[in-house]
C-alpha cells in the first residue's frame, strides 16, 4: 500500500519521428506536472485535490489539448469541457460547452460541490462560472497559433469527413481521422488519477475535444463512466476516439470488471483496451486503491507519466521496450 | 428466430394522492404506446426503430415530461434532452439543451446516423436540427399551463431548495420537495406536476435490443443543468445482451452508471436479467432513488423501482402484457 498517480496528455496516432522541438516541450510538460502530483502526495494532500491541481498545470500548458492549447471546433472557436470524481463517495461533476473559464478542471469541481447538479454545460455553465468568480478570460487567450493551422490542415484534407451533411460510413465514425498535420495533439486529452496511503481514489480529465469539431459537440470526457471513473477500487481517465469510449463506457467497466468479475486493475485495463475497444482508439491511466498502477493504450503512442510511493517512475510516449 | 418484448416508462417517482383520473390518463397512455410498440415488433420492425417510434409518440403527448409536457427551467423554459442507443454494435446519440425541435428522440437518433459524432447540444444540436429539416416548433408549444403553475409553486415555496448554492441531499429537487410539501395547485398536490422522464426498450424477433430515453428535466433546474437521460451508461444503454432506460435521481443515477451496470453484471457476473435488475436497484444507489425497466435478447423484460411507484407498462411474445404504476 502506498500512494500512486497517473497522468496523461493524450493517445493517438504519434509518430515515432515526432521531432525533438515537438516532442521535449511535451516530455517536460509531463515531468513537471507529474513533480507536482507527487510532491501533493507526499504533503498528504486529498488525491482529489492532487487530480485538479495536475490536471489544472495540463490545463495551463499550451503543448496540451485542454484549456490554453484546446484544439478548434469547425468555426474556430473554443468548446472546453473536464469531469472529476471521487472514488470514495462517487460525487462527480462535469462541465461542456466552456469558452472563457481558464481551468475547466475546477469548474467540474465547484458543480460537484457547489450545485445540486453534476453536469452543467454551454451557457448556464459560464453563467454559473462567473457566480462562483472562477478565473475567466477572452476567448481568444485559449486560441494558439498552432491549432489554426491545425484547424486549416483538417479543413483541408478532410471536407467530406466532417460534413455531415454527407453520408458517412455507419459504423465506423472517423471522429478523429481528421488532421493529417502533425498527428501529435489532435486527439488530445489531459486526466490525472491519484490515490493516496489511505486508499482514497480519484480522477480527473479536460479536453478542448476534437480539431474541427461541430459547435455543441461533446465528447466522452465529461461523461462519467466513459471518459472518467473513480470508485472504492479504482480510478480512471481515458483518452481517444470520443465515440468508441463512450460506447464501450471504457471507464466504468475497468471498474466493472474489477468488481464483478475480480480482475486485477491491470488485467481489468487491458481487457478493456485490448478486447472492448478497437484497434487505434483508446488509452486509459489508472490507479487502483492498493496503490497499483497502470497505463495501457491502443494507439500508437500516449503521452503518459506516473510514480508510485515506492520510487518507480516513469515519463513515455511509445510502447515500453520491455513490458 | 427469437421472442420480441417491449417495455415503456412515464418517469419514477409518483405522488400517492395521484387522482384516479390523472392514473386512468397516464395508463391509457402507456397503453396506446405499448400497442404501438407491439404491432411494430410484430411487423418486423428493428428495435431501434421501434424505440423511437414509441418515445416519440410519449414526447409528443403532453402528460409526461417530454418534449411537449417538459419540465421548466428556472428561466422558464424548457430544455429538453435524449438519447438512443443500439445494442448491435452498440451505435449512440444523444442531445441536450434543445428548444425548438419537437421530438428530441429522433434528433439523437439523426446525430447516432448522420453526424461523425455521438452527443450534440445546445445551439451545435439546434443548428444541426435545423440543417437536418427536422420538425420544430417555438418553446412556447412544450410549456404547459401545468408546468408553469407547479414551477410558480416551486419558486415561492421552495427557493431555497432549488438554489443550488445551498447543497441538496437528495437531487430531484422537484419532486423531493413536492413530496415535503403541503402545497396543493388546483386541488392536486404539486408533485403531480414533477414526473420525471419517458423511456422505451425493446428487442426484436431478431434478438436486437435497443433503448430510448428522453426528458424535460428536472422543475426549476438551472439553464445548462444535464441529467442522466442523454448520458450512455447512465439514463440508457443497449448492447447484444440487453436494453435499459432509467428514470429517477438523475445524480444517482449518473455516479451508479446504473443502466450499463445492469449489462455488466451480465456480462461480468453471468446474472440473468432481472437478476441484474434487481441488483443494480438494491446494490447500486447508495439510497438514490430511481427506476429502470430492461428487456433481454431471448425477449425477457424486467421492470424494478425503489421510488413510490413508476409509471410503467410492458409486454412479450407470449401474450404477457401490464401496465401499472404502483407496486
Amino acid at each position: 500500500m502506498g500512494w500512486a498517480i497517473a497522468l496523461h496528455g493524450g493517445a493517438g496516432d504519434i509518430p515515432p519521428s515526432l521531432p525533438p522541438e515537438r516532442r521535449l516541450p511535451r516530455e517536460a510538460g509531463l515531468r513537471h506536472c507529474l513533480q507536482i502530483g507527487v510532491d501533493a502526495l507526499q504533503a498528504q494532500k486529498h488525491p482529489l485535490d492532487v487530480v485538479e491541481l495536475v490536471v489544472r498545470e495540463l490545463e495551463n500548458h499550451p503543448n496540451f489539448n485542454a484549456g490554453k492549447g484546446s484544439v478548434l471546433t469547425t468555426v474556430g472557436t473554443v468548446e472546453m469541457e473536464a469531469c472529476i470524481m471521487d472514488g470514495k463517495t462517487k460525487k462527480c461533476g462535469a462541465v461542456s460547452g466552456l469558452t472563457t473559464v481558464v481551468n475547466p478542471v475546477s469548474l467540474a469541481r465547484l458543480v460537484m460541490e457547489k450545485t445540486p447538479h453534476i453536469y452543467l454545460a454551454f451557457d448556464g455553465a459560464e453563467h454559473f462560472a462567473r457566480e462562483q468568480g472562477v478565473e475567466t478570460v477572452n476567448s481568444s487567450h485559449f486560441v494558439t497559433p498552432e491549432n489554426v493551422e491545425r484547424l486549416k490542415q483538417a479543413k483541408e484534407a478532410n471536407r467530406v469527413q466532417i460534413d455531415y451533411t454527407q453520408p458517412i460510413q455507419k459504423d465506423e465514425k472517423n471522429e478523429s481521422q481528421i488532421a493529417d498535420g502533425d498527428g501529435d495533439s489532435k486527439l488530445g486529452t489531459v486526466g490525472c488519477v491519484a490515490v493516496d496511503r489511505n486508499g482514497n481514489l480519484a480522477a480527473a480529465t479536460s479536453t478542448g475535444g476534437l480539431v474541427n469539431k461541430m459547435v455543441g459537440r461533446i465528447g466522452d470526457t465529461p461523461i462519467i463512466g466513459a471518459g472518467t471513473f473513480a470508485n472504492n477500487l479504482c480510478a480512471v481517465s481515458a483518452t481517444g476516439k470520443g465515440e468508441s469510449i463512450i460506447r464501450g463506457t471504457v471507464a466504468r467497466d475497468v471498474a466493472a470488471l474489477m468488481e464483478f468479475k475480480g480482475l486485477s486493475l491491470q488485467e481489468a485495463a487491458s481487457y478493456v483496451v485490448d478486447e472492448c475497444v478497437p484497434r487505434g482508439n483508446v488509452g486509459l491511466v489508472a490507479v487502483s486503491a492498493t496503490g497499483e498502477v497502470t497505463m495501457p493504450f491502443n494507439t500508437t503512442g500516449m503521452f503518459r507519466a506516473c510514480a508510485t510511493e515506492d520510487g518507480y517512475s516513469e515519463i513515455a510516449i511509445w510502447p515500453s521496450v520491455q513490458k | 428466430m427469437g421472442r420480441w418484448a417491449i417495455a415503456v416508462h412515464g418517469g419514477a417517482g409518483v405522488d400517492p394522492n395521484l387522482p384516479q383520473q390523472r392514473q386512468e390518463e397516464a395508463k391509457q397512455l402507456l397503453t396506446r404506446c405499448l400497442n404501438l410498440g407491439i404491432s411494430a415488433l410484430r411487423s418486423n420492425l428493428p428495435a431501434i426503430d421501434v424505440v423511437e417510434l414509441v418515445v416519440r409518440e410519449l414526447e409528443s403527448d403532453p402528460l409526461f415530461n417530454s418534449g411537449r409536457g417538459s419540465a421548466l427551467t428556472e428561466k422558464g423554459t424548457v430544455e429538453m434532452e435524449a438519447s438512443i442507443m443500439d445494442g448491435p454494435n452498440r451505435r449512440c446519440g444523444a442531445v441536450s439543451g434543445l428548444t425548438t425541435v419537437k421530438n428530441p428522440i429522433s434528433l439523437a437518433r439523426l446525430v447516432m446516423e448522420k453526424s461523425p459524432h455521438s452527443y450534440l447540444a445546445f445551439s451545435g444540436a439546434e443548428e444541426f436540427a435545423r440543417k437536418q429539416g427536422v420538425e420544430l416548433e417555438q418553446n412556447d408549444y412544450f410549456i404547459t399551463e401545468d408546468n408553469v403553475g407547479m414551477l410558480k409553486l416551486a419558486k415561492e415555496a421552495n427557493s431555497i431548495l432549488f438554489d443550488y448554492r445551498i447543497p441538496l441531499k437528495t437531487c430531484s429537487a422537484g419532486a423531493a420537495a413536492a413530496m415535503e410539501s403541503p402545497l396543493q395547485m388546483n386541488g392536486l398536490p404539486i408533485s403531480v406536476y414533477a414526473p420525471e422522464t419517458v423511456g422505451c426498450v425493446a428487442v426484436d424477433m431478431e434478438g436486437r435490443c435497443a433503448a430510448a430515453t428522453s426528458t424535460g428535466g428536472l422543475m426549476n433546474k438551472m439553464t445548462g443543468r444535464i441529467g442522466d437521460s442523454p448520458l450512455i451508461g447512465s439514463g440508457t444503454y443497449a448492447c447484444d445482451l440487453c436494453g435499459v432506460s432509467c428514470t429517477g435521481e438523475g445524480e444517482a443515477i449518473i455516479r451508479a452508471t446504473l443502466a450499463r451496470d445492469v449489462a455488466a453484471v451480465m456480462e461480468y457476473k453471468g446474472l440473468g436479467l432481472q437478476e441484474a435488475v434487481n441488483f443494480v436497484i438494491n446494490e447500486r444507489l447508495d439510497g438514490g432513488k430511481a427506476g429502470l425497466i430492461a428487456v433481454s435478447r431471448n425477449g425477457e423484460v424486467a421492470c424494478r423501482f425503489n421510488t413510490n411507484g413508476m409509471f410503467r407498462g410492458c409486454a412479450t411474445e407470449d401474450g404477457f402484457m401490464e401496465v401499472g404504476i404502483w407496486d
